[in-house]
């Protein structure tokens, strides 16, 4: 049985925890949009390349 | 297989598939270990705060832990000029400083409530307080210089430096009076705490373990990327 009830600590553990989920939170959505933001540019960049070796391409 | 991966490429076809895989492993270690947090019995002298360090331990495990892969791959870069080393170190800082600042503040909302201060001037605090300042100089060091090769040789001398910060933060609770406790899980007699609480302890470490691992991994590749994104730039420039 879980207890979510901290009593007069609450006032403690609920920030704690709730900073980590921040900070985590903050760690993975920056990596993710990170990656995502180079691999879109080099993928952009690499049809930009191709576009300008073969212009008949469409 | 560390000489493997530090073929770009070949990092990049093993992360392509081992970063989500790793990632789920921590989503599943943290969720048990989360549930397990907050089912074990309040203990009997710190009542309900003892949760906190199912979040706080394993933060400042990972800091640490962190930082010497920072060191790691610093040296790797410096002496070896492995071409993954400087993308290993520049993926670890972000997150280490962010572990950093999760044990600094949930010690210090544990701190509060046990000790009857958020914050002292110790051995064990400030020597993880000078931590963070160390992830911190990296990132700057490594942004204020243009030129990335001497930017990266710079961060990684400093992260060098750096590691004697890490037998300080481990044996600080030893070398001076301090009001943290001593190690209760990693010393010679074995752990001091009850197994109730190991086990919650041990699915969050490795969870934030798997976390960092997953994350790194998302991060590096985002660094061959970036390099990548600026050589084809220049080619189109030039």
């Amino acid at each position: 049985m879980l207890d979510l009830d901290p009593g007069k600590y609450g006032a403690f553990l609920w920030p704690a925890f709730a900073i980590s989920v921040l900070v985590i939170g903050w760690m993975v959505v920056d990596s993710l949009s990170r990656a995502r933001h180079w691999r879109k540019e080099v993928e952009r960049l690499e049809a930009l390349r191709s576009e300008a070796k073969d212009p008949s391409r469409p | 297989m560390f000489q493997a991966l530090a073929n770009p490429q070949r990092f990049m076809d093993f992360s392509r598939w081992a970063a989500p895989l790793v990632g789920i492993i921590a989503v599943i270690l943290i969720a048990m270990g989360l549930w397990l947090t907050f089912s074990v019995p309040e203990d009997y002298q710190q009542g309900d705060t003892v949760r906190i360090m199912f979040i706080h331990v394993p933060a400042a495990y990972m800091a640490m832990f962190c930082y010497a892969c920072l060191g790691g791959a610093s040296f790797m870069g410096l002496v070896f000029r492995h071409s993954l080393a400087d993308a290993a170190g520049r993926a670890c800082a972000p997150l280490g400083a962010g572990f950093t600042f999760l044990a600094l503040v949930t010690g210090s909302l544990w701190g509060r409530p046990m000790w009857g201060t958020w914050w002292v001037w110790d051995a064990r605090m400030t020597s993880v307080l000078v931590l963070l300042l160390l992830y911190i100089g990296y990132m700057a060091l490594q942004a204020a210089i243009d030129d990335e090769v001497k930017a990266a040789r710079a961060a990684s001398i400093l992260a060098l430096v750096g590691l004697i910060n890490l037998p300080i933060i481990k044996f600080s609770v030893d070398w001076w009076n301090t009001l943290h406790q001593p190690a209760s899980i990693f010393r010679a007699g074995g752990p001091t705490m009850p197994a109730a609480y190991l086990w919650p302890l041990a699915l969050m470490a490795f969870g934030y373990m798997a976390l960092f691992g997953s994350l790194w991994m998302v991060r590096v590749r985002s660094e061959v990327w970036r390099k990548r994104a600026n050589g084809l730039a220049l080619q189109a420039a030039g």
